[in-house]
């Protein structure tokens, strides 16, 4: 199987396997040999790397819509903060009454700010399934909402890249203010623990590099499998001639829909994988300029061809 | 330095000398009454300046409102050296002096060299009432109005009986009106009905917050549930005042949200406009357009920088200053980058979003990531106060007309000129314009630099506004293509009108969401809106609309 992989496509077998390297050899690495020696990666160096990872996941979304869709999409980064958000608020809800102000219910910044209770989009959080339905639901169903009502008035080429760019404009005025209850412009930080392992140790971090590792590795091989499909085919064709595909009798904006809440789904988990290992959510994530970035990062790692995204995002950091 | 100050002192003392009483044997008995006067403000008991100060006033001389009001305000100094009478300016460490006598400069003294002269409570009410009825009887219009204004504020019946007197005789209507308004917030007080309800008649028509203060006090309830105002007739007129005052009350507050409205939709057509022929008119899509406003931003803090004396040239000055430095700066682009990939406008965002990284970068290294501040000329400054209620500000209203000068300029270029006119034979059909014999080439340069100037110039504009720095742009690059985009690309009365509709609409939800809640709003509003919409509100038609 793993020969058949390889004659079909041979870039993506060496990327699958250097990020599989990646992901298998730092942590064996780090049981191995003592904490002096040169083989030893630095929990910094894992933070970074684990970083980078969510960002090649960040850009292999927005390949999916842009480069095998053509849509433009300005506003990946509010699915991606969305998502980092969703995890953000099951870390907070950890810290319990560690925080300075030691309220066992409320974050410290509700504190501050003399709320009396938590607001109810805060309720749940405190289960780990809870976050992680939130974390492929909010960013996918505001992508369907928003998609719908783009797509089925076909809205197309760089309107639809300037309506997004004002979503996430939007959502970072939003973010920021503080009556919003997340933390406005500091945002939410100070996370204690993960699961009840402490957010800090070193294994915490290796682990939380190997998820964002086979996550990307994942999300990688079910992209390539959806482009292979005849449902990718079909995408692919939107991108190329979208009138014509229409005329033959697909319902257009119904694959664009699907590919859009993909990738925003895809993004999202790439934010949630994110948080944890810089430790901090806040609406610059939000920021049109760093939605522009991921296009860049795509642009310079070539487009419509998934590992394109992946090395972008990491040629450019 | 220290030859200066001796020869300052020389001055100094020679005046006093010049000045002293007794010296001035030739000059007539009024103006020696005055001296003398003066000098027993300077050196008398409290008591005899009492009586010193009614003869000042009775000698009208012009330099006694001037001298009393220095008494009034503590800047009355008398020298230690000789008892003259100064008025003294405190200025860095010493104090600045003007002889009271006649207004001459003394150049400036320490404060141990002079001594303030004293008031005490009884000198100070005689000094408030007696500088009312001087300023009241003043040559000045202005000077007037202030005094009405000032008496109202301790009315008592000599003042009352002041007020009267003068409005036998004044002859400005705008005066009259003044005193009447205060005469008549007083008869409120008369035990009679009749003049009570004659007062309210006259102050319905007065819109002051004074009038609505005193007119609420007409129908508010005490403590135990009663009527302050017993009779019901003037209770009731009241009411109806204060009903057609509110009335007028919430107009001018209409009328004011209204400009700031327009002020702020004036900023966002200008920030607009310059879009509206680049991405309107040619379809390329300039990120780098905030960025080319910023530069025009900086034009204006250069020229300033060179020429701070002159602040209203400067800022004339910049605004071909700016539009030419965009400009170049603009064709620089179209030329370099933008020309290479007309037809492809994902890429061409792509790329000027590069040109404004590199630009903002540029910005940053040569004069700092600090924001700078541009200050405003006189002219600009201040509010315009029409009256109680509504006021509006200078800076904003010279925008608004800039800002409608500018687009009926362009509109003119767009119509009148060979250029505007190969500007739409190539927006509308680029090979048939070539065909033609139009230098498509150049006339896409000269658009890009038209386009790019007005972003300088309304650069320069948003310098009177807010301060200067390298993220101006940015602040406005997303609102502007909102404005494009609602207007219908391609449509100058289109951005026109979206720019003020999004304008008065924001401050029409400020007030009830808040102004982050007010923006998030009409950005989700426009998002719907281009759903319903696609190619705004006026879109093109025909051919043109094809390509």
């Amino acid at each position: 199987m793993f020969k058949q992989f390889y004659e079909h496509d041979k870039a993506a077998f060496w990327l699958l396997t250097l990020i599989g390297g990646i992901v298998f050899l730092i942590p064996t690495a780090n049981i191995i040999f003592p904490e002096e020696s040169p083989f030893h990666v630095s929990a910094y160096s894992i933070s970074i790397i684990g970083k980078y990872l969510t960002f090649a996941l960040l850009g292999l979304s927005l390949d999916l819509v842009w480069g095998y869709c053509g849509i433009l999409a300005l506003g990946q980064g509010a699915f991606f903060a969305l998502g980092g958000y969703a995890i953000g608020m099951y870390l907070m809800r950890q810290i319990g009454t560690r925080g300075v102000y030691g309220n066992a219910d409320l974050p410290d910044f509700m504190v501050f700010l003399n709320w009396q209770e938590l607001p109810w989009y805060w309720y749940g959080f405190n289960h780990f399934w809870f976050a992680l339905l939130m974390i492929v639901l909010v960013p996918g169903l505001l992508a369907y909402v928003f998609g719908w009502l783009a797509f089925r008035s076909r809205v197309t080429g760089v309107y639809l890249s300037i309506i997004t760019q004002a979503l996430t404009y939007a959502l970072l005025l939003a973010f920021f203010r503080n009556e919003m209850g997340f933390g406005g412009n500091n945002g939410l930080t100070d996370f204690k623990e993960l699961l009840g392992f402490n957010i800090q140790s070193s294994a915490v971090r290796a682990c939380l590099l190997i998820a964002s590792g086979l996550a990307l590795m994942l999300a990688f091989v079910v992209s390539k499998w959806v482009i292979n499909s005849k449902l990718g085919r079909v995408i692919t064709a939107i991108r190329d001639q979208e009138a014509r595909v229409r005329f033959i009798g697909y319902r257009v904006e119904l694959f664009k829909l699907w590919i859009f809440v993909f990738a925003a789904v895809l993004a999202g988990i790439a934010g949630a994988l994110y948080v944890p290992q810089v430790g901090i959510i806040n609406p610059s994530e939000f920021s049109p300029l760093n939605s522009l970035e991921i296009v860049i990062w795509v642009a310079i790692g070539g487009r419509g061809t998934l590992y394109g995204g992946i090395i972008g995002a990491v040629l450019v950091n | 330095m220290k030859s200066s100050l001796a020869k300052r002192c020389f001055r100094l003392i020679l005046f006093v000398a010049l000045y002293l009483p007794g010296f001035g044997s030739a000059e007539d008995t009024a103006t020696s009454d005055f001296t003398s006067a003066l000098n027993k403000i300077a050196t008398a008991s409290m008591q005899e300046r009492e009586a010193a100060v009614q003869q000042l006033i009775s000698l009208k001389e012009p330099r006694t409102l001037l001298i009393l009001q220095g008494l009034l305000d503590g800047q009355l100094y008398k020298l230690r050296d000789g008892d003259k009478l100064v008025l003294a300016k405190q200025k860095d460490k010493g104090f600045s002096l003007t002889d009271a006598a006649n207004g001459d400069d003394l150049g400036t003294k320490e404060s141990a060299e002079i001594q303030k002269i004293p008031l005490n409570n009884s000198l100070r009410v005689l000094l408030r009432k007696s500088l009312g009825s001087l300023q009241l009887n003043s040559n000045e219009i202005n000077t007037r109005i202030e005094a009405v204004k000032a008496i109202a504020k301790v009315l008592d019946d000599e003042s009352l009986k002041l007020l009267r007197d003068r409005l036998a005789i004044e002859q400005e209507s705008i005066v009259q009106d003044q005193i009447k308004l205060v005469l008549a917030l007083e008869q409120l007080n008369s035990s009679t009905k009749s003049t009570r309800i004659e007062a309210i008649d006259l102050l319905k028509d007065h819109p002051t917050q004074d009038v609505v203060n005193r007119l609420n006090t007409l129908v508010e309830k005490d403590d135990e549930g009663n009527y302050l105002e017993t009779d019901n007739d003037v209770r009731n007129k009241a009411k109806t005042a204060l009903a057609a005052i509110n009335a007028k009350i919430s107009l001018y507050s209409g009328v004011e949200t209204l400009f700031f409205g327009l002020s702020l939709g004036a900023v966002l057509v200008l920030s607009a406009i310059g879009l509206a022929i680049t991405f309107g008119v040619m379809g390329v899509i300039n990120m780098a357009h905030g960025e080319l406003m910023m530069l025009g931003a900086y034009t204006t803090y250069v020229l300033q920088q060179l020429m701070p004396q002159q602040l209203g040239t400067a800022l004339i000055l910049s605004i071909p200053a700016a539009f030419m430095v965009s400009a170049v700066v603009g064709i620089a682009i179209e030329r370099g980058i933008i020309r290479f990939l007309y037809g492809r406008p994902l890429e061409t965002l792509l790329a000027t979003f590069g040109v404004s990284l590199v630009l903002q970068q540029t910005v940053r290294s040569i004069f700092s990531p600090l924001n700078r501040s541009v200050a405003a000329p006189e002219w600009m400054s201040g509010t315009l106060q029409i009256n109680d209620f509504l006021s509006l500000t200078w800076n904003r209203l010279y925008i608004l007309i800039f800002c409608l000068l500018v687009f009926m300029l362009l509109l003119q270029i767009l119509k009148r000129t060979r250029l505007g006119l190969e500007v739409r034979a190539v927006a509308q059909n680029r090979n048939m314009a070539k065909a033609m014999g139009i230098p498509t080439a150049w006339v896409d340069a000269m658009t890009f630099g038209l386009g790019s100037g007005i972003a300088g110039v309304a650069g320069v504009a948003l310098s009177q506004i807010t301060n200067v720095g390298p993220n101006l742009g940015q602040a406005y690059i997303v609102d502007s293509f909102m404005v494009v985009v609602f207007g219908g690309v391609g449509n100058l009365w289109g951005t026109l009108l979206a720019g003020f509709s999004l304008g008065i609409a924001n401050k029409l939800l400020e007030p009830t969401a808040g102004a982050v809640l007010a923006k998030i709003l009409v950005l989700v509003f426009i998002i719907l809106f281009i759903q319903k919409r696609p190619r705004g509100l006026f879109p093109q038609k025909g051919r043109a609309a094809e390509g």
